[in-house]
């Protein structure tokens, strides 16, 4: 294993920065928000949701059944087919302004939750998370009286209740993604949090009903796999929308073949980052971190493969492993943390495995000498070199803070192995000459490429994959297609 | 004594030869009055794993082309029917069509084609855009060809429905594997003539005749077939083909409309992609 070059004094270090949490409340219990009102479930059923970086349980959360999944599908009819159905655009676009902006205002106690329920690093919930979720419903509610304007040729109509299914890595950034460019087109929705994040979008929910949005228009159903499935799989829903492991996102597919209902997925990836010789360096190398350790790797299109040329792999790799060293792993809330806790239990035991499987294979790990938490889910940022394309750390969504190293000598190599996994999600390109990137951006199987760039979004920038990251849109005027009535449904 | 016709062999076209089917096995082609018009070649799974192959490696040079050319291409296919028009309608005519409505559905065919041919280069400013981030950024969305797509065409019309579900899908530069219809393939086979003389690369359009209950489970599940349209089949051979068209999460479009032409049915087999470039000095 190659020895870090010494990177700081080992005595020197930050002083804690703890994010206070007092402006956040949290319920002993949560209901099913349907029709406007949160309610037992008729499953009497509630799982419990715990702080990632504690272990410590936050509170009980409803376990939605199929008849409380009945329910809020026929809230979110009756709601379809009444007050919100008839709604002019710009009535409904008031609403979503309204939202947007009260979501700012309550942009950190909103952060703060997420932290609190999802391990994320309270420096991201509050700069990344939380201002782009408002930012989507400010984009979206200018859409929602504008329709007529987005599809050249096309009356917009909305399809009518969506049912949506959003994942733990980005819980209310997801949530907007989903319900804002839903509501806008004038659909109604029953949307199913993740398991092990149920919080925000319950505060949301509350947000929505003080925001005056009729009942039914957006209902919160929480519960585990099972609740997605009958949330996807109810015949009264018309529209599905998932984000999550492209495993499920195939099952979605199959369970949905012949029914006539919409589909759009947002599945996995295996991003490359590619590397020229010609790159602005030091930029490259906080490109390359951002791309794997933003939010503990836990990014569909995390740029989890690095390509770097050959004739600067070993320069670029001591800076990068320079780097490692000065993240800062540990407690979410404190405001230096780089590096959170990993989402659960279960999240943290399938990196172990990946990086065990890619041990097992012959690549060779680095990681920072860091101290950890001694309770909570954790792992240090990881770094493997001498991986082989055929490596499952080469192939494989880890999903985690692990970054599998390559190398390449020609563009044409570099492009031939970026593409080499069934995924198409991401890529990234760092080089000074632009005609290669736009040589290199034209090849790259991916349906986001950034250039001397990484993981930056936008709610007017389309974001979505190729082959079997799935297919679809969110953001931008392509997202909307995903929500309207058109020749392409 | 009056002379003895010259009959042609009915074969498949595929990477922009024509080969029978490596099976041996035909069937017979019947007119509306079910009378033999001629045998066609039964196109087998490995016929189709050689077409699914050969659109793969013809498809990056496809896409390549300049849009430009993609739509010379495209207007080239519209001329040769039209040039062909008199056998054309003579062919729709014994799938039952009077000779009106079969030189009509001809004529429907070659203005489709002009249509689309037209598109090539304008799809492409009508389908994406650039994003106004809120940040120093350029940033641009625009369509690109999902790669391969498989087509069941629809039984009839015979060579519109053809022209319509073929046509939105190599104009952006994928390119296809298609079942032809099974009962009315004549005007398909001679369709694939007439491509072979358009300057259409070799292996853009391959053309399978067939049963179309037996091509298409292996056209949905073949892991090389990125997308597929699957218009011409019934309900339920479209229902466990889409579901099995799940195992690569293929893009599948049914049901379409065989007389039906939209920009957006191009938009049916295109990945919107995203590039990101900071703005600096």
């Amino acid at each position: 294993m190659a020895q870090p070059p010494a990177v700081r004094d080992k005595d020197w270090d930050y002083l804690p920065s703890a994010q206070t949490a007092e402006m956040v409340s949290i319920d002993d219990r949560y209901g099913l928000y349907i029709d406007g009102k949160f309610r037992a479930p008729r499953s009497r059923r509630y799982q419990e949701t715990i702080n990632p970086a504690t272990e410590e349980p936050i509170a009980r959360v409803a376990e939605a059944g199929a008849r409380d999944v009945d329910l809020a599908v026929s809230a979110a009819r009756t709601a379809f087919a009444g007050e919100w159905g008839r709604m002019g655009g710009g009535e409904r676009a008031k609403y979503l302004f309204r939202i947007a902006r009260m979501l700012q205002e309550r942009s950190r106690e909103f952060a703060v939750l997420e932290t609190i329920d999802g391990g994320k690093p309270i420096k991201e919930a509050r700069d990344i998370d939380l201002p782009l979720a408002a930012a989507h419903f400010f984009y979206y509610a200018g859409w929602a009286d504008k329709l007529e304007y987005a599809f050249a040729g096309v009356k917009p109509e909305p399809l009518g209740v969506a049912g949506q299914v959003i994942p733990w890595n980005f819980p209310m950034l997801m949530l907007a993604w989903k319900v804002a460019p839903a509501l806008a087109a004038g659909n109604t929705v029953v949307l199913k949090p993740a398991e092990t994040t149920p919080l925000t979008a319950l505060l949301f929910a509350s947000l929505t009903a003080e925001a005056g949005l009729p009942p039914g228009v957006l209902n919160i159903v929480t519960g585990a796999g099972r609740t997605g499935a009958a949330v996807v799989e109810h015949p009264g829903v018309d529209k599905v929308a998932f984000t999550g492991s492209t495993a499920v996102g195939k099952g979605i597919q199959r369970a949905l073949a012949g029914t006539g209902k919409k589909l759009t997925l947002e599945l996995g990836g295996k991003g490359a980052h590619v590397i020229f010789d010609d790159a602005p360096i030091d930029q490259a190398v906080e490109g390359v971190i951002n791309g794997i350790f933003f939010n503990q790797g836990h990014v569909c299109c995390a740029g989890s493969r690095l390509f770097v040329q050959e004739n600067i792999h070993d320069h670029f790799l001591d800076k990068l492993r320079n780097r490692l060293g000065t993240l800062r792993v540990g407690d979410p809330l404190d405001k230096n943390t780089d590096i959170g806790a990993i989402n659960s239990a279960e999240q943290l035991q399938r990196i172990e495995g990946l990086v065990s499987a890619g041990l097992e294979e012959g690549a060779e790990l680095y990681q920072p000498d860091c101290a950890l938490p001694a309770r909570g889910f954790y792992f240090r940022p990881t770094l493997f070199t001498g991986v082989a394309q055929s490596h499952r750390i080469a192939q494989e969504e880890i999903f985690g803070p692990v970054l599998s190293v390559m190398s390449f000598r020609t563009p044409a190599e570099a492009v031939e192995k970026a593409n080499n996994t069934p995924y198409g999600l991401s890529a990234g390109v760092w080089t000074t000459k632009g005609s290669r990137i736009l040589w290199m951006a034209d090849r790259l199987r991916a349906g986001v490429v950034w250039a001397n760039t990484y993981n930056k979004f936008d709610p007017a920038s389309p974001f979505g994959g190729y082959r079997e990251s799935g297919f679809g849109r969110e953001g931008g005027r392509h997202g909307l297609a995903a929500y309207l009535k058109g020749p392409w449904s | 004594m009056s002379r003895v016709a010259v009959r042609k062999t009915h074969k498949l076209y595929i990477g922009g030869a024509f080969p029978r089917s490596e099976s041996g096995r035909s069937y017979p082609a019947l007119d509306a009055s079910g009378e033999v018009v001629a045998r066609v070649a039964w196109a087998s799974r490995k016929d189709l794993r050689d077409a699914v192959r050969a659109a793969r490696s013809a498809q990056p040079g496809w896409a390549g082309r300049t849009a430009f050319n993609r739509g010379q291409i495209l207007y080239r296919i519209a001329e040769m029917i039209e040039d062909r028009a008199a056998t054309f309608a003579e062919q729709v005519a014994r799938t039952g069509a009077s000779a009106a409505d079969a030189a009509a559905e001809v004529e429907r065919a070659v203005d489709s084609a002009v249509w689309y041919a037209g598109w090539a280069d304008k799809f492409a400013q009508v389908h994406g855009n650039l994003n106004p981030v809120a940040g120093p950024f350029f940033n641009i969305s625009a369509p690109e060809p999902t790669g391969v797509i498989g087509v069941v065409a629809p039984a009839q019309p015979s060579l519109l429905g053809l022209i319509h579900r073929m046509l939105p899908v190599i104009v952006s530069g994928n390119t296809a594997v298609v079942v032809a219809s099974e009962p009315w393939p004549i005007p398909a086979v001679s369709l694939s003539e007439v491509l072979a003389t358009s300057d259409l690369p070799g292996g853009v359009v391959n053309l399978l005749t067939g049963p179309v209950a037996e091509l298409t489970p292996f056209l949905a599940g073949h892991m090389d077939v990125d997308g597929i349209d699957l218009t011409g089949a019934g309900t339920e051979l479209a229902t466990t083909a889409a579901s099995s068209a799940a195992e690569n999460v293929k893009r599948v479009v049914a049901g379409r409309d065989p007389l039906d032409r939209s920009p957006y049915f191009i938009a049916d087999f295109v990945e919107t992609k995203t590039v990101w470039h900071p703005k600096g000095l």
